[in-house]
């Protein structure tokens, strides 16, 4: 039974006098304990609302959230939110993208820390001082008890993510789920917080839920990963086959648009034509046909299903995968 | 005879204090000394982290910053030392494109009127209509609808209004564009379009780029020569394909082993050379090689002396004392460069129990049950290793003060340290507006 299971959660913002805008539209996937699964896909593709939804972050009011997501036998989403309020900090946490922006600018490091060690592990005064202390010092941050005097602004961008990561473990969650936890870093950085999050997942068997838009970051940290676009997920499979046999087009279009460090100079890029402004709901047909070089009329026809036309275990909403040539003609 | 030729350009930006009397009270180092060339028909690619300089130096070709010192060559002429009357003028042969696409657009201007401002500025076309003419020409050249003329900004996706930034550089015909960052805030499938229609632009016209970026793999696709830098100068600068089969500096050896590549295949296998560390601050740069306080390899004399960009054979320039001797394995690493240094981490399981079951025990008991140190003696774990490593006690020191710089410590020279940042931030968006 997976740790984590999120069966067609969606997500619509609802305005008066507006259009009712879909971010999620009809989400599943499964996280097992010690596992990293990503998330991935381009701006608008409801990645980071995904993660909200599952962190009861989302406002009340506005926002309609359909679908379950089962977390350790309890559906978060129609939890009562004092109860969430228990579970997120101590079972599960969250690693924001901007760490500028998710401390608190007023209050030194070493308060923001503490906290959370008070509501949820009940450590006062001292004792809670010194797990701070601890805390920051198994996350690399040299100095940890000078570090717990400051506030966010004395410290690096790289720092400020490492106290982020901090505050995320401190009460050994079971999942974490890390929102672009890399995007605002620098490489040699990246590389470091990357190293460190493998690290702690390694070592606690904590699940982890990556979402980025980094392909590279994917193909580096994530044992499964699941291709979103426009709210659904076009792509998933293990990182291995994932990157290995790209199925669905907008995946393959994606890898074949990356420049990439070790590839050969003077080999033009493949971009996917248009922008993801060009869609069509998905209680249409495709989403992505719009903008996919392979759309026939069927795909104009619902919401494909998702289907395994490589290997098992290897899903794809596609009504024309991109397959080996053999194959395809035999389809064809 | 190259077209563009840069000879020791130093931008410093002074830090001022006080309320009446504005005191220099130091400087941000943000250019420290570059020279490079770009060759007509070709692109330089400049790398770097966040920090190092890279956009004051674009700024600082264009005059958009003031140039403390040095040489900015364009075609035989010292812009550097032109009056701003005549470099308005050599500004049409060298245009910008920047990073923001929604931000270096006038929201209030239909795209017309954005394109052919600059046109009127330099006296292209006899009146409009044949402005309009040449601009749907360009138009179409980017990639754009020619209805877009009578659009805003607003109406358009992250690469059309990329896309228009391009249109903008190209109406007055440059000879040279500077592109900041020009990929860098767009999805990665729309990237790829972009980074296309610039190489499309410059076979079909023949233009010569400076490409400044912090993607290494995107400035390794469209780049003839690459130029790394860190801190103010450069470190490294060679022939694309060089550099990416034998990168030389210490630095680029690390953020090559630091890119991620979308393929497991090559994630898995490969080594990662792990900086400690952040970048110091360019207000207070170490001195000698300014390298050397996250330098794996790094000696003493590299704590002493700088390093100058030397040719080590085929148009591979390095500023590294000791790059062959790194190459052929021969010198000892200094510093670790795995994850250990990172994170202490034996630590953890015991102080879990320490924590539990009896709260403040004194620090004193700790070392006998567990072999790392915590609380208070544990502050300094991370850096006591590297500290460790190095032979001799002067290296040892440099270390440790170039560790409180990488921190952006505040303790000694605190109020200039901090000073700075916002300072020239300030000037910075004081500029682009």
């Amino acid at each position: 039974m997976a740790l984590l299971s999120v069966e067609e959660l969606s997500v619509t913002f609802t305005a008066k006098g507006r259009k009712d805008a879909t971010a999620v539209d009809g989400v599943s996937f499964d996280v097992d304990q010690g596992q990293v699964v990503g998330l991935v896909g381009e701006s608008g593709c409801g990645k980071s609302v995904t993660s909200l939804a599952l962190m009861g972050l989302l406002p009340n009011k506005g926002v309609k959230i359909g679908g379950r997501a089962v977390f350790d036998g309890q559906d978060l989403l129609s939890m009562s939110p004092r109860k969430l309020r228990d579970m997120r900090g101590s079972k599960l946490a969250m690693i924001f993208q901007d760490p500028l922006s998710s401390l608190n600018p007023v209050v030194p490091i070493g308060v923001q820390v503490t906290e959370i060690l008070e509501r949820h592990r009940g450590l006062k005064g001292e004792a809670a001082r010194k797990e701070a202390a601890h805390l920051l010092d198994r996350v690399g941050i040299p100095d940890p008890s000078r570090r717990l005097k400051e506030y966010p602004h004395q410290l690096s961008g790289g720092m400020r993510q490492r106290a982020l990561i901090a505050m995320a473990v401190a009460c050994a969650p079971r999942l974490l789920i890390a929102d672009e936890p890399t995007t605002a870093l620098d490489v040699t950085i990246q590389a470091q917080i990357l190293e460190l999050l493998k690290e702690l997942v390694d070592q606690e068997g904590t699940a982890l839920l990556m979402i980025t838009h980094d392909l590279g970051v994917v193909a580096g940290i994530c044992d499964q990963v699941n291709v979103l676009y426009a709210g659904r997920a076009v792509e998933s499979a293990g990182r291995r086959e994932l990157f290995a046999h790209p199925t669905h087009p907008y995946a393959h279009g994606l890898l074949g648009s990356i420049p990439r460090l070790d590839a050969p100079r003077g080999e033009p890029l493949s971009p996917i034509r248009g922008s993801i402004n060009d869609r069509i709901a998905w209680a249409d047909g495709c989403a992505f046909a719009p903008r996919c070089d392979r759309y026939t009329m069927e795909c104009l026809t619902g919401t494909p299903e998702l289907t395994e036309p490589r290997a098992a275990g290897h899903q794809v909403r596609c009504v024309n995968p991109v397959l080996p040539k053999s194959k395809a003609e035999v389809s064809a | 005879m190259s077209l563009l030729e840069l000879d020791g350009v130093k931008v410093h930006f002074p830090v001022k204090k006080g309320i009446l009397f504005d005191r220099t009270v130091g400087h941000v180092y943000a250019v420290d000394g570059v020279s490079l060339k770009v060759e007509a028909g070709q692109t330089y690619g400049l790398v770097g982290e966040s920090g190092c300089g890279k956009t004051t130096l674009g700024r600082g070709v264009l005059r958009l910053v003031d140039i403390t010192d040095g040489e900015v060559v364009f075609d035989g002429t010292d812009l550097a030392k032109l009056p701003e009357e005549e470099m308005r003028r050599y500004r049409r042969r060298l245009q910008m494109v920047f990073q923001d696409p929604l931000g270096s657009l006038n929201p209030r201007q239909n795209i017309e009127s954005i394109l052919s401002e600059g046109m009127a500025a330099h006296g292209i076309g006899k009146d409009q209509d044949e402005r309009r003419e040449k601009i749907k020409e360009i138009l179409a050249k980017v990639g754009l609808p020619t209805n877009a003329l009578s659009r805003y900004p607003h109406e358009f996706s992250g690469g059309q209004r990329q896309r228009i930034g391009i249109a903008r550089a190209l109406v007055l015909e440059p000879d040279v564009i500077i592109c900041d960052e020009p990929v860098s805030a767009l999805d990665v499938s729309v990237q790829a379009q972009v980074i296309n229609l610039l190489e499309e632009l410059q076979e079909s016209l023949g233009l010569t780029y400076l490409v400044i970026a912090h993607d290494l793999a995107v400035v390794r696709h469209i780049s003839d020569v690459i130029g790394v830098m860190y801190l103010g100068s450069l470190v490294e600068e060679a022939p694309s394909d060089a550099l990416y089969a034998g990168p030389k500096h210490p630095y680029t050896k690390a953020l090559m082993s630091a890119v991620p590549v979308p393929d497991p295949e090559v994630e898995d296998r490969r080594e990662r050379i792990l900086l400690q560390g952040d970048l110091p601050s360019p207000a207070n740069p170490p001195a000698g090689c300014r390298f050397h306080t996250r330098c794996p390899w790094a000696q003493d004399k590299c704590a002493v002396e700088r390093p100058v960009l030397t040719d080590v054979g085929d148009g591979h320039k390095v500023a590294c004392h000791f790059a062959a001797e790194i190459e052929a394995g021969e010198l000892e690493l200094t510093r670790p460069t795995g994850i250990e240094a990172v994170v202490s981490t034996e630590a953890v399981a015991s102080q879990e129990a320490e924590v539990e079951d009896a709260a403040p025990e004194p620090a004193s008991k700790v070392p006998a049950q567990a072999p790392a140190p915590k609380g208070e003696d544990a502050e300094h774990e991370a850096p006591a290793d590297e500290d460790g490593a190095p032979a001799t006690d002067g290296d040892a020191a440099a270390a440790e003060s170039a560790d409180a710089d990488a921190d952006g410590d505040p303790s000694e020279s605190g109020a200039d340290a901090d000073a700075p940042e916002p300072d020239a931030s300030a000037k910075k968006a004081g500029r682009t507006a």
